[in-house]
């Protein structure tokens, strides 16, 4: 796929710098979503993730001088938020469910105790 | 022969590169800061920041009004769900009792977060 657009020097300069950059990033949340020690952790590690993947898809639209690219990054956004509300809704379900099992399991034990 | 650079392409590679620069931290602050919801200021904030300034160079650089709208809805967009996200994800993790930084001074939720709605 070479059918770059054509850019004037000090764009190409500053694609390149910002390609570069957000790859770090994204290498980064990598890092941290494999070894982040909870749950929380990793979906942060996600959430950024595909912020970056926004922001790389934005990237491309002006690398090809394509902006259909743009349309991509917004449905990508939508999802984005999605996907993100719903692993916070799943973690805090969990916890609520755990937490009650916990308390019934106490509250039958309570009287043969006393 | 001084090159005559339009002040548009100065423009979009200053966004592009304080973009990339922005982006460039977020990664590096949830990598390296301490605990859940420190990491999270860093990748929301900056994160969001980092790519409205790459949209906003996109569209600088089409010039165009369909590309412009769906740029700058991104955009709003973006803005309008980052703070319920972190948000969400923010309530999860305390809920779940995640383990917070050493340096934490103040937690005025400690010890009564356990399902007020229920009692």
């Amino acid at each position: 796929m070479t059918d770059l657009a054509e850019h004037s020097q000090i764009v190409g300069w500053a694609i390149d710098a910002t390609t570069v950059l957000t790859v770090l990033a994204l290498i980064f949340s990598l890092v941290r979503l494999i070894k982040g020690p909870s749950l929380p952790d990793r979906v942060v590690s996600v959430d950024l993730i595909t912020v970056l993947a926004v922001a790389i898809a934005g990237l491309l639209a002006v690398t090809h001088s394509e902006p259909h690219f743009l349309d991509i990054a917004l449905a990508l956004a939508l999802v984005a938020f999605l996907a993100t509300v719903a692993f916070a809704w799943y973690a805090e379900r969990t916890t609520e469910l755990l937490e009650r099992d916990r308390r019934d399991s106490e509250r039958v034990e309570e009287p043969d105790g006393s | 022969m001084a090159v005559e650079i339009p002040w548009w392409e100065l423009l979009v590679a200053a966004c592009l590169l304080a973009g990339g620069f922005f982006l460039f931290v977020a990664g590096l602050g949830i990598l390296r800061l301490p605990d859940v919801l420190i990491r999270m200021h860093a990748s929301t904030k900056a994160g969001t920041l980092g790519v409205g300034l790459v949209f906003g160079a996109a569209a600088l650089y089409f010039r165009n009004t369909a590309e412009t709208a769906i740029a700058g809805l991104t955009i709003v967009f973006l803005l309008v769900t980052a703070p319920v996200a972190a948000h969400a994800i923010a309530r999860a993790a305390y809920r779940m009792n995640v383990r917070l930084s050493d340096r934490t001074h103040l937690d005025e939720w400690q010890g009564k977060y356990g399902n007020p709605r229920d009692s």
